[in-house]
């Protein structure tokens, strides 16, 4: 009988939860193949693929306004600059820049066109991500990016960053109203 | 000297407001008093709002007392004024706190209107559970609450041009704002979700038009990232990201994302426009730094400041804002020479992590020429640079993380410029 009851105890007792942890666990499973972001290794690329030709058209109708016919509309210019980096006026474009063409496509689907944003078909950002590399002679007139072909995209400024050395959380106490 | 001098040029001990009796700002401020009136109805005539009821009491105080009390800069983007900022007017505020409705905005793609009923946080990547959240769900964690600055990287760009421009403490510098900050720590999500142990990044995007997305340290953003709910008690504004945002606290605002709707967990970072093409910091080489995420030590007299006038020679109190990504204030000394010699200020808020704090001191102005400068120090031992040293190592098209000293000079007929000392 005693080892009935302690036995009954100790069942109880492990459906408590005696961590003192006292967080819900409220998350729901993320919706399957959730993404949000693409990676310079082209992980997060979707399925699709555009041509500098294709790119050519889409750019003349939702982006010239802004950028100008061939990407080098002042003080939005996405072409030219390259050599400016190391002069006392600097010219920073996609071009002149950008490390990753990765990028072009991760800021083009989420944010582009401006006032009219997420828009666009997956084709037509690669084939707009094709014509702006074109436009910098990154890539040749012929091209065709898809996720393959997308992240092997070498940008001139690919080694002109350094990232800040230190990442290290605060050290000192913390704060007393926390 | 005065007998009560810390510092040359006019700087007095920084008790002297205490003690120095003002016999003029004194009797100034004495009021008359219902008797000394020749009749009550004179005394009615006066001051007409001791009579008659006023207004009720209000749903939701929405008028500032003072009708000045409004941002002076509200700057948009040539292509579309969405893409914009407004800062904070900080000489017209004291204290630390900044009033919501005055806390500085910088928008990629405008305000936008999010149904907090359908909106979801999404926490995914490298983590064994990936997790979606909404605000009702949040609400149920334990909270925490902190007292923190939020500058943005690009305050106080236009004292790196050539000529000092003729503008306010805040037009200059309101890109910082600070406020209480209530919300849910990152680390009770994450540890829910369960974080792969090669996991080094956080890329937290927003449910705005512009989707702005940022690659954030794990290193900074584990154990002291929350999800921000409440702005100064109440729940966020939508300019501030409701229904929820991230706050890292001590780094560029950029990456405390706003609307905040995804957390990927990443060995690397995403390299998104926003930490490449922006908010990166090309030196005199041609080559850039990159995740230059801390803020450094920085403080701005806000009275005396730019575009004010002295009225008449007297003591006045010279105050101020100080902050630090890097830590605590420890100290912060004032100059009225141009920065040959310098007296401690009182710091007259509680000093604490990545909070700010205001100093004090009072100045006696005898109609005498000065220049007004302030140096913070913080707990890491980083000095607030003069102009040159924060200009070191900087291209001379840098625009983001300049924090040098202010320099405020005050003229023989008591006007008070922005000038470089």
């Amino acid at each position: 009988m005693l080892a009935l009851c302690l036995a009954s105890l100790s069942q109880a007792e492990s459906g408590l939860d005696l961590s003192l942890d006292l967080k819900p666990k409220l998350g729901q499973p993320a919706v399957a193949g959730y993404e949000s972001a693409v990676m310079p290794d082209g992980r997060g690329l979707p399925a699709g693929a555009g041509t500098v030709t294709e790119g050519r058209a889409v750019f003349a109708r939702e982006c010239a306004a802004c950028h100008g016919a061939d990407g080098t509309l002042a003080g939005n210019a996405l072409v030219g600059g390259l050599g400016t980096l190391a002069t006392s006026a600097p010219v920073r474009t996609v071009g002149s820049y950008w490390p990753y063409a990765t990028t072009l496509f991760d800021y083009i689907a989420r944010a582009m066109p401006y006032g009219n944003e997420k828009s666009l078909t997956r084709d037509q950002v690669y084939a707009v991500v094709a014509y702006v590399l074109h436009l910098n002679g990154i890539i040749d007139a012929d091209a065709r990016l898809d996720a393959d072909q997308l992240p092997a995209v070498r940008m001139p400024n690919r080694d002109g960053f350094e990232v800040a050395p230190a990442f290290a959380p605060i050290t000192e106490p913390t704060d007393t109203n926390e | 000297m005065d007998e009560n001098a810390s510092a040359a040029n006019g700087l007095l001990n920084r008790r002297g407001l205490l003690t120095l009796g003002s016999a003029a700002g004194a009797s100034a401020l004495l009021t008359p008093v219902l008797g000394h009136a020749s009749s009550v109805a004179q005394a009615r005539g006066d001051e007409p709002w001791r009579s008659g009821s006023g207004t009720p009491p209000s749903a939701y105080g929405a008028e500032p007392a003072i009708a000045a009390l409004k941002r002076e800069r509200v700057s948009g983007h040539p292509f579309g004024p969405a893409a914009g900022s407004s800062s904070t007017p900080l000489q017209l505020l004291n204290g630390t706190l900044t009033p919501n409705g005055l806390h500085f905005e910088r928008h990629h793609s405008g305000i936008p209107a999010i149904d907090a009923e359908r909106h979801r946080l999404t926490v995914h990547g490298l983590v064994q559970r990936p997790l979606r959240f909404s605000l009702d769900a949040l609400h149920r964690y334990p909270h925490s609450t902190r007292l923190l600055f939020l500058e943005c990287s690009g305050n106080s760009y236009q004292n790196m041009a050539p000529e000092p421009p003729d503008l306010t403490a805040g037009e200059l510098h309101g890109l910082v704002s600070c406020a209480e900050w209530t919300g849910v720590p990152l680390a009770t999500l994450l540890d829910e979700a369960g974080v792969d142990p090669a996991a080094r990044w956080i890329v937290a995007e927003g449910a705005d038009a512009s989707g702005t997305n940022r690659s954030v340290p794990l290193s900074i953003a584990r154990d002291d990232a929350m999800i921000a709910l409440y702005q100064n008690g109440e729940p966020l504004r939508a300019a501030q990201g409701y229904p929820m945002r991230l706050l890292v606290p001590g780094c560029e605002g950029n990456i405390s994302i706003k609307w905040l709707r995804s957390l990927k967990l990443t060995e690397a970072p995403a390299q998104t426009r926003e930490e490449t093409s922006k908010y990166t910091d090309l030196k005199p080489d041609g080559t850039a730094r990159q995740f230059s995420l801390r803020m450094e030590v920085k403080s701005v007299i806000t009275a005396p400041s730019g575009t004010m006038t002295l009225p008449a020679p007297g003591v006045y109190e010279i105050s101020g804002l100080a902050w630090s990504g890097a830590g605590s204030i420890r100290s912060v000394e004032v100059s009225a020479d141009g920065g040959k010699t310098w007296a401690e200020a009182a710091l007259q808020s509680e000093p604490g992590p990545l909070r700010p704090v205001r100093f004090r001191i009072p100045w006696r102005w005898r109609g005498q020429r000065a220049v007004l400068q302030s140096r913070a120090i913080d707990s890491a031992g980083h000095v607030q640079p003069n102009r040159e040293q924060a200009f070191a190592g900087q291209a001379q098209q840098a625009f983001y993380h300049f924090n040098a000293i202010q320099s405020w000079g005050v003229d023989e007929a008591g006007r008070v410029t922005n000038v470089y000392a």
